[in-house]
């Protein structure tokens, strides 16, 4: 079936097999791979996305649910170039090993930020518990999420 | 395989009494597990998503409305947890974020899972559900409509509307759920108490069903026997009867020292 | 894709924190992992596994799935054009299955379509009839059952010879006097269970023809060299007509250390002549690799009334499932640190590895050591309180160090600062315990909100262990690097060390950048086709391994840039770290110098809080001190220990693989629980640099250290909690309860 949609800011349109998650769609049909398929059972995270704003697992959405909605990938959180602030941090602070959850995990530390924007560090943990990471133990995340609060 | 998007609840109803076999997903977190993993292939999907009916909820005389549509991050918001505060709890051990935004009251009845976490904090609610088809509405009590593991009375050409709770004037509520870590579990075992007149407490994970147990106020030390005794767990990969039995018994009592002040 | 600037690179030497160089494409999303790759005309390959532990093949019947939609091929085993077996060590493992399956999830045959959805329709219309036979599931029985694998393929290697059936490898290391009596004896019987790397990027690759009869495959991979090596005589190829080339790693710890898609890929290509990818989910990556194998330790302590240890005595027996991978070096590993960091004179260690029909076993983080530490911690906190010593001292009294020696007889050379780390993590400040009330996030429970402070008792434990940096008993371990000078000074260095988020891109290029004294110098791709074995990216050996090898190769470009005048030069060079030998096979004792390269210890300081009652932990802070050689990027090494140390917590609270008969019974993350945001606490990370004098700029290792002691660690502050004995992980609430 054919689905039209937006995805950061631009009209994408595809053609999906019934069946298919958004976050399949996303990676395979549409051009988008950074939204990560860790899991596709919405225990990890790595493939966030937000759908009209909301926080959400792309491999837990009907593609075809999609259709005429919003998409705001991992490669939409840089603007013009300049990496979002969530980005850099997570750069700048060694938050990143593998990357496999990071692409999930900056989505979700954006979407934390633009809703608080002085998180406490219960925040953040509860935030980010539904996205794993299974190389870093955590501890650079939450400095990295600590950090791009500090330079919003 | 078919997806139909409604647009109205009537066109839902009607192409639900058109294609019985259609299954209808909301937030898809249960819908989409099984299509990703090849668990399930129905022929039709109906995408709930466009009907704003099942959405929101509301307050009238002490009942609370809550559609189908809303999600455990709409039941955390302050004003309907201060109104369901079990439900608004039970949502907060609910996945992630993630899982929140998008997880249903529906598609959690839908689901009729013994480890559904909506479930213990309506039945303590004495929840009516809500069910509609092109012929009609009906109201069943949510301990009538969940039969069994994963089976509830849903009729073919039905859809869930949503359910009605009564919040009672000066109740006090709990919600509390075991799990091995500290976030994103499925319950070995959950348990929703109510103070309010009386004594109820309803389980999950601990029997084929959600159930509710009752007592008098006079019996809040025999409570948790009782509820422990009304549960009938089984050994799975999540926890092991005896443990579960134990653990109500420990739940319920903290949950009573929480709601008796 | 969206072009996005870079933030300014400092300019990264040894001992530098400079961010990785993967860091912005991966935050941006456009780095390429293995399973994002796509190719024109590219088919979707699936594998069809078993749904028995063990069974007889009566047939394979295709007819049906071979005409469905949109299917280019399906094969079996008589597909394989080459060598019917492959292995990383020994080749007991079929390419597919023929004749019997040994395990659940063992691949049985191959599908290629156009989109996965016809691959996954035809692979059930696949119609294979098996007829069930009786699983050897109990490692115990194992020796006395029915031989799963009639031709021994790993006896005569050198090892003792145990003519037992289904044993893999059994060693014994008879030091000293093993009968020697001790004034105290405690005695105690751990287990462990199935520990998933449960990496996040799923198996994954892509394989494309070359047209010539020849195959690429990108894959995530840890070894791209010993990959092409099982591969090509499999498809009956030369090496060379295979090129493994490194695609984008999404983890590893171990679980791609043995093929996965690598060779299905390939004959899928190969038989369409187009590219196949196959990308696992995430049930299908619980059988997709190998597992950190479960094992019973029975452990027996002799020691003085003051402390002194003077036998131990270890039983280990490890359950290496279906097929053999790496059992017989996790065998002996388990067996050299049974002790632990501790100089004792006697001991007597008897380590088992055994074939059943459940889940194959091999590398994992920490390889054997993670398990041994476990007993022997469990035990040294046990024998302090016979003693009413305090187990701080005890560990003191009897650390080994530099001069102290091995029960394999091996004696340290180089560094083991067992007594330091010991000390610097006693030393650091634990938290006051916080007041109630709290959010239910900050209690034992966490979401679940199951106490508001009821039931919750504190423990604070403790543990050191160590492991061995580098292959071990004679193993020709070797790393090669390839630099290409340019005549302005720009480099390019090649070298096939697989970049698996550990970070050792960045160790390559901060190595080259010191030793050419230039910042402009870039990492070819990592490939079999362009450069010789980097060896694995395992067995904390890569940043040692690859500096020696960047170094070696940088060095002796500049020395031939200067001798011919200043033109380009293009030099590789082979590093070696020094030479090891076998253990006697009967005596389990050195046969030359040494068996181990050298080693890495970690001391760690866990506090925890439990529910007594419901047998709910939360873990409240980790403080460790681990001994480092040289830290070579000191942000990458606290990430390895933080990262390390959640790995271990969660062998200890939550993660093991279940199973029935050998079936698993949890292959998802919904029950196949790993640490959340919620579970892990700050970890503070002491760092002990005393250089290594064997090793380039005295690195070591330091993925290990922290796992290894983290399980131990974690449970010794759960048994402060509740004073329970806690001999098994992970710790179920049911064990805290004593149900
Ligand atoms: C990672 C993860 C974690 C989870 N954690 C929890 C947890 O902690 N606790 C818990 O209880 N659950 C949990 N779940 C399960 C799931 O999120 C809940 O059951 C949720 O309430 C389902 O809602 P949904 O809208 O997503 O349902 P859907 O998947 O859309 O539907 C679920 C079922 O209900 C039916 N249905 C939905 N709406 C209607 C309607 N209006 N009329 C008739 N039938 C309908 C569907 O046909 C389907 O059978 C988890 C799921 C995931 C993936
Ligand atoms: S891939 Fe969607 S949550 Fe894991
Ligand atoms: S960095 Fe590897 S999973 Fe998070």
């Amino acid at each position: 079936m054919r689905i039209e949609l937006q995805i950061n800011g631009e009209a994408h349109e595809a053609d999906v097999w019934e069946g298919e998650s958004l976050l399949f769609a996303l990676r395979e049909q549409l051009g988008f791979p950074g939204s990560k398929n860790a899991c596709e059972q919405g225990e990890c995270g790595s493939c966030s996305v937000l759908l009209d704003g909301t926080l959400v697992c792309s491999c837990l959405v009907l593609a075809a649910q999609a259709e005429g909605h919003e998409v705001v990938t991992v490669e939409g959180l840089a603007d013009d170039g300049r990496l979002h602030k969530v980005q850099e941090a997570f750069v700048a602070a060694g938050a990143v090993q593998c990357g496999f959850c990071t692409p999930g995990l900056v989505v979700a530390a954006a979407d934390l930020l633009k809703r608080n924007v002085y998180p406490s560090d219960d925040d953040i943990r509860e935030a980010l518990s539904g996205n794993l990471c299974r190389c870093t133990g955590y501890a650079k995340i939450f400095d990295a999420v600590r950090m791009a609060a500090a330079a919003l | 395989m078919d997806v139909l998007t409604p647009r109205s609840l009537e066109e839902a109803l009607r192409l639900k009494a058109e294609r019985p076999d259609a299954v209808p997903i909301q937030g898809g977190t249960d819908v989409m597990v099984e299509l990703n993993f090849d668990r399930a292939r129905p022929a039709v999907l109906l995408n709930l998503n466009e009907v704003a009916e099942l959405r929101g909820w509301s307050q009238a005389d002490g009942k609370v409305w809550l559609g189908a549509g809303l999600t455990y991050s709409e039941a955390m918001e302050p004003k309907l947890a201060e109104a369901l505060p079990a439900l608004a709890e039970a949502s907060r051990t609910v996945g992630g974020p993630q899982i929140r935004n998008r997880g249903t009251i529906g598609g959690n009845l839908g689901t009729a899972s013994p480890a559904g976490d909506a479930l213990p904090p309506l039945l303590v609610c004495g929840a009516e559900v809500k069910l509609a088809s092109v012929l009609g509405e009906r109201v069943v009590s949510l301990e009538e409509f969940l039969v069994g593991p994963k089976r509830n009375v849903l009729a073919e050409d039905e859809l869930i509307l949503g359910v009605t709770v009564d919040t009672g004037d000066e109740s006090r509520q709990t919600f509390m759920k075991v799990g091995p870590r500290n976030a994103m579990v499925i319950a070995v075992v959950s348990l929703a108490v109510r103070v309010d007149g009386d004594l109820r407490a309803a389980f999950g994970s601990a029997g084929p069903v959600s159930k509710l147990v009752r007592a008098e106020l006079a019996d809040a030390d025999s409570f948790p026997q009782r509820v422990a005794e009304a549960a009938s767990p089984i050994d799975d990969v999540r926890g092991t009867a005896s443990y579960r039995r134990h653990a109500l018994r420990i739940l319920t009592k903290r949950a009573l020292d929480r709601c008796l002040v | 894709m969206s072009e996005t600037a870079s933030p300014k690179l400092e300019l990264g030497r040894v001992g530098d924190s400079t961010p990785r160089i993967d860091g912005v494409p991966k935050v941006t999303g456009e780095f390429a992992y293995s399973s994002d790759l796509q190719a024109a005309g590219m088919l979707w390959g699936h594998t069809v596994r078993s749904p028995h532990a063990h069974a007889r093949i009566v047939s394979i019947d295709i007819s049906e799935a071979v005409g469905m939609p949109g299917v280019h091929a399906v094969l079996t085993h008589e597909d394989v054009p080459g060598e019917k077996r492959y292995g990383l060590e020994f080749a007991d493992q079929p390419v597919l299955a023929y004749e019997r399956v040994r395990y659940y999830g063992e691949p049985v045959a191959l599908v290629a379509a156009e989109h996965p959805e016809q691959a996954r329709r035809a692979a059930g219309r696949i119609r294979v009839e098996y007829e069930p036979l009786e699983p050897v599931v109990d490692p115990e029985r194992a020796t006395e059952q029915d031989p799963l694998h009639p031709d021994r393929p790993t006896m005569s290697h050198g090892y003792r010879d145990d003519p037992r059936p289904n044993v893999v490898r059994s060693l014994l290391i008879r030091h000293g006097d093993p009968e020697a009596d001790g004034e105290v004896t405690v005695s105690g019987v751990y287990e462990v269970g199935i520990q998933d790397q449960a990496f996040l990027g799923p198996e994954s690759g892509l394989a494309v023809p070359d047209g010539e009869g020849g195959v690429d495959v990108y894959v995530a991979t840890q070894w791209l060299h010993v990959d092409r090596d099982q591969v090509a005589p499999c498809l009956n190829l030369k090496p060379e007509q295979v090129r493994i080339h490194l695609a984008g790693v999404g983890g590893a710890f171990g679980g791609r250390e043995d093929l996965s898609m690598q060779l299905h890929g390939a004959l899928l290509a190969l038989h369409t002549d187009r590219p196949v990818k196959i990308v696992y989910n995430r049930e299908e990556s619980f059988v997709g690799h190998i597992h950190r194998h479960p094992a019973k330790i029975w452990a027996e302590h002799r020691s003085t009334r003051d402390g002194k240890l003077v036998n131990v005595r270890v039983r280990i027996l490890l359950d290496g499932g279906a097929y053999a991978s790496s059992s017989t070096a996790v065998t002996s590993n388990a067996a050299s640190f049974a002790v632990g960091p501790y100089a004792v004179d006697n001991a007597l260690i008897e380590s088992t590895c055994v074939y059943t029909n459940n889940p194959p076993c091999g590398a994992m983080r920490g390889f054997g050591a993670v398990q041994v530490c476990f007993a022997h911690e469990a035990q040294m906190d046990k024998l302090a309180e016979a003693l009413d010593i305090d187990p701080i001292e005890l560990r003191l009294l009897n650390a080994l160090g530099p001069g102290g020696s091995l029960p394999t007889g091996q004696k340290i050379t180089g560094t083991l600062p067992v007594a330091d780390v010991i000390r610097r993590a006693a030393e650091l400040d634990i938290p006051e315990q916080e007041e109630l009330p709290r959010d239910p996030m900050r209690l034992p429970g966490g979401s679940g909100n199951t106490t508001r402070g009821e039931g919750v008792r504190r423990g604070v434990g403790f543990a050191v262990g160590f492991k061995n940096i580098g292959y071990s008993e004679g193993f020709d371990d070797y790393t090669a690097a390839r630099v290409r000078l340019d005549a302005d000074g720009s480099a390019e260095v090649h070298c096939a060390a697989a970049e698996v988020g550990q970070g050792v891109a960045n160790v390559i290029l901060q190595v080259a950048r010191t030793e050419l004294g230039s910042s402009d110098v870039v990492l070819a791709p990592h490939t079999t086709a362009t450069v010789d074995s980097a060896g694995s990216a395992s067995a904390s050996r890569m940043t040692w391994m690859a500096a020696g090898a960047v170094r070696d190769a940088c060095r002796a470009a500049l020395e031939e840039r200067q001798q011919n005048g200043g033109k380009a030069v293009d030099v590789e060079r082979i590093y070696r770290h020094p030479r090891t030998t076998p253990l006697d096979p009967e005596t389990g004792q050195i046969t030359g110098e040494r068996a181990h390269v050298a080693y890495a210890c970690a001391a760690m300081r866990v506090v925890a809080e439990v529910d007594v009652e419901l047998g709910l932990t939360r873990v409240v802070w980790i403080g460790t001190a681990q001994d480092v050689g040289k830290a070579v990027n000191p942000q990458a090494v606290t990430g390895q220990i933080e990262g390390g140390t959640a790995q271990g917590l969660g062998l200890a609270l939550m993660e093991e693989i279940q199973t029935r008969d050998g079936l698993i019974t949890n292959a998802s993350f919904t029950d196949y629980l790993i640490p959340t945001t919620l579970d892990m606490p700050p970890v503070v990370s002491v760092l002990i640099e005393e250089a290594e004098p064997d090793a380039p700029y005295g690195v070591k290792g330091v993925g290990e250290p922290p796992t290894v002691v983290s399980t131990a660690a974690v449970v010794a502050a759960l048994r402060a909690a509740t004073g329970r004995e806690l001999t098994r992980v992970p710790v179920k609430p049911d064990d805290i309860v004593g149900l």
